[in-house]
């Protein structure tokens, strides 16, 4: 799978939940661009700006916990994470990201080693991020086989027709 | 080597004989469940795969999270589902009659052994009844509608095992509060919870509904309790009495003497941040929910009577009621409960997503008990808002002193119409 690069562009803390990601008191319309435009509108009211260009997230233990909501991945794609590094990922958004094609990286220490405007290096297939800023690398956890197929697919709706047709 | 109860039932969806923790198989779903407010990501992701339904009958949609609606867009949402269902021919489908995961239970939509998925995080409650259940996301979701099954990496079990008698009005939800303020948000990641123990098996099925309910809010994959003869009878048809292996191998074991356990509160903003009640008594609330599919079946609505009843509920708070089910609405209604609540002053609402939502929201500085199972910020109305999560013996006490407060000095009600009914499921 194709190295990720790119620049850190915001850092988050622990525990920051779909609610907070995706809240859904303001949930009018599945649209990716409208859930990009309410992502993490309350708690990050800068967000939005900082990640307009397109780069990546760093977060600490449990990224992603409470809801099933897989419009949590899809609004920060669509605000413009290209990626996101935690030192922890809550299970089903992990699995939500990685079927909706955003990449995933699980690095303990992520947060002592990456700072925000680091440009940095992911390899998903060996669990490496490389801090090209910091001369650096830290070692996370491998994406299985199957999670890479998924995502070099375009994600599991595409790598689900393929699936389809051949059974077909 | 043995296996955990969820190892057990994961090797028989992949059809294999056995399996062990960390092993990636492809298991066979039972059922599926798909709730409202993430079911349009479904639907026209399915629509566009040209395909069928692998089973219509193993699907149940279920309209809970927008009831009631409340605005032409949730209306659209609705109709969307009712559109689904007949283009598609899935006939399980409720329609504003409760949360989906106590619609599933009272209909025997899952059975012990079996494997269910849901478009809800609170989709591990039916673990109660022995199945292994987890939430999915929507995509997740359109495979299993196309496919029947799904991959799973088998968790590793954390056991927990609880041991002696509660106090009277403690309760199951003091358990999985103070369990998860041992563990934390994250403390059983990917991690199977397997409940167990002489408490255990002495709590009715809505008590143990209430701990399976709250194991996504340690991270696990799902929570699950070994089915017995209480499981047998709530599901009125006989079972297979799966249970783990003697030598099944444990990640870890969590003991909780449920003897000396005070009633505990979680407080804001997380359902991990649980203290005892000692410590938070006398915090000025401004609304109570008793209710939500974590604590709003029979008895819990009974002992929030038994506490309120008589008495009237002070004019600066709001407490609502809210029923998991139409089946607990009409069993409370019939049996008093409901009239004695609302002479109190209590407010009785549908049965339905609502209170753990924004259908009762909270304004900036406003401070709410609930029985729900999430108190994170902003998700109830006002980031400045505070909620607080508590059993509902605890959340009935502080509705009536309009502050936190302990139930275990309150006296009982003593109408008839409660006295004479003990525990329905």
């Amino acid at each position: 799978m194709e190295l990720i690069r790119g620049k850190v562009l915001v850092s988050l803390g622990d525990h920051i939940d779909t609610d907070l990601i995706s809240p859904g008191k303001f949930l009018t319309s599945y649209e990716p661009e409208y859930l990009g435009s309410i992502c993490l509108c309350e708690y990050a009211p800068d967000f939005r700006e900082k990640v307009r260009a397109g780069g990546l997230l760093i977060a600490g233990k449990n990224f992603g916990c409470g809801s099933s909501r897989e419009t949590a991945p899809i609004a920060l794609q669509a605000a413009g994470v290209r990626a996101v590094i935690a030192e922890e990922f809550a299970r089903i958004f992990y699995r939500n990201a990685i079927n909706v094609g955003l990449p995933c990286i699980e690095c303990p220490d992520t947060l002592k080693s990456i700072s925000v405007g680091d440009e940095v290096e992911v390899d998903l297939a060996k669990g490496i991020v490389v801090n090209i800023t910091k001369s650096m690398h830290i070692v996370g956890e491998p994406a299985s086989e199957k999670l890479i197929e998924i995502l070099e697919g375009g994600g599991l709706m595409a790598n689900l027709k393929s699936r389809l047709l051949s059974t077909r | 080597m043995g296996m955990t109860l969820t190892e057990k039932i994961l090797a028989r969806g992949a059809g294999i004989s056995s399996v062990s923790a960390g092993k990636i198989v492809t298991a066979k779903i039972n059922r599926s469940v798909i709730q409202d407010a993430l079911g349009p990501i479904v639907y026209r992701k399915f629509r566009k795969l040209n395909t069928n339904i692998w089973d219509t009958n193993k699907i149940s949609l279920v309209i809970d999270h927008f009831c009631l609606p409340g605005s032409i867009e949730n209306a659209m949402i609705i109709d969307e589902t009712k559109r689904f269902s007949n283009d598609f021919g899935i006939s399980d489908f409720y329609d504003m009659q409760g949360v989906s995961h106590q619609i599933i239970i009272e209909n025997g939509r899952i059975l012990p052994g079996e494997i269910a998925v849901g478009t809800d995080s609170h989709t591990c409650t039916y673990g109660a009844l022995g199945a292994f259940a987890t939430g999915i996301g929507s995509t997740e979701m359109c495979s299993v509608l196309a496919t029947g099954e799904l991959w799973f990496k088998v968790p590793k079990t954390i056991k927990v095992t609880v041991t002696g008698k509660l106090a009277n009005r403690v309760m199951s939800k003091d358990i999985m509060l103070r369990l998860l303020g041992i563990i934390g948000a994250n403390g059983a990641t990917y991690k199977s919870l397997e409940f167990t123990g002489d408490t255990i098996s002495e709590l009715s099925m809505s008590s143990r509904f209430t701990l399976c309910n709250m194991a996504i809010e340690s991270g696990a994959k799902n929570g699950i309790i070994a089915p017995d003869e209480k499981t047998e009878e709530f599901l009125g048809q006989p079972i297979n009495m799966i249970s783990s292996d003697q030598d099944a191998e444990y990640e870890q074991e969590i003991v909780i003497d449920a003897s000396i356990l005070d009633p505990q509160v979680a407080v804001p903003f997380s359902p991990a941040n649980s203290i005892s009640i000692k410590e938070v008594e006398g915090i000025k609330l401004d609304q109570v929910i008793i209710g939500s599919c974590t604590n709003g079946r029979s008895e819990d609505i009974k002992i929030a009577t038994e506490i309120i009843g008589g008495k009237k509920i002070p004019p600066n708070l709001r407490c609502f009621i809210v029923p998991a089910s139409n089946k607990v609405f009409a069993e409370t209604s019939r049996l008093g409960y409901l009239a004695i609540l609302a002479e109190a002053g209590c407010i009785i609402v549908n049965p339905g997503c609502g209170g753990c939502g924004i259908q009762m929201p909270l304004l900036e500085g406003e401070t709410c008990l609930g029985t729900h199972n999430r108190n994170f910020r902003g998700r109830m109305g006002s980031p400045d808002s505070k909620v607080y999560l508590s059993s509902p013996a605890t959340a009935a006490a502080s509705a009536l002193c309009g502050k936190i407060s302990d139930p275990r000095g309150f006296s009982k009600f003593d109408d008839k119409s409660v006295e004479k009914n003990n525990g329905t499921d």
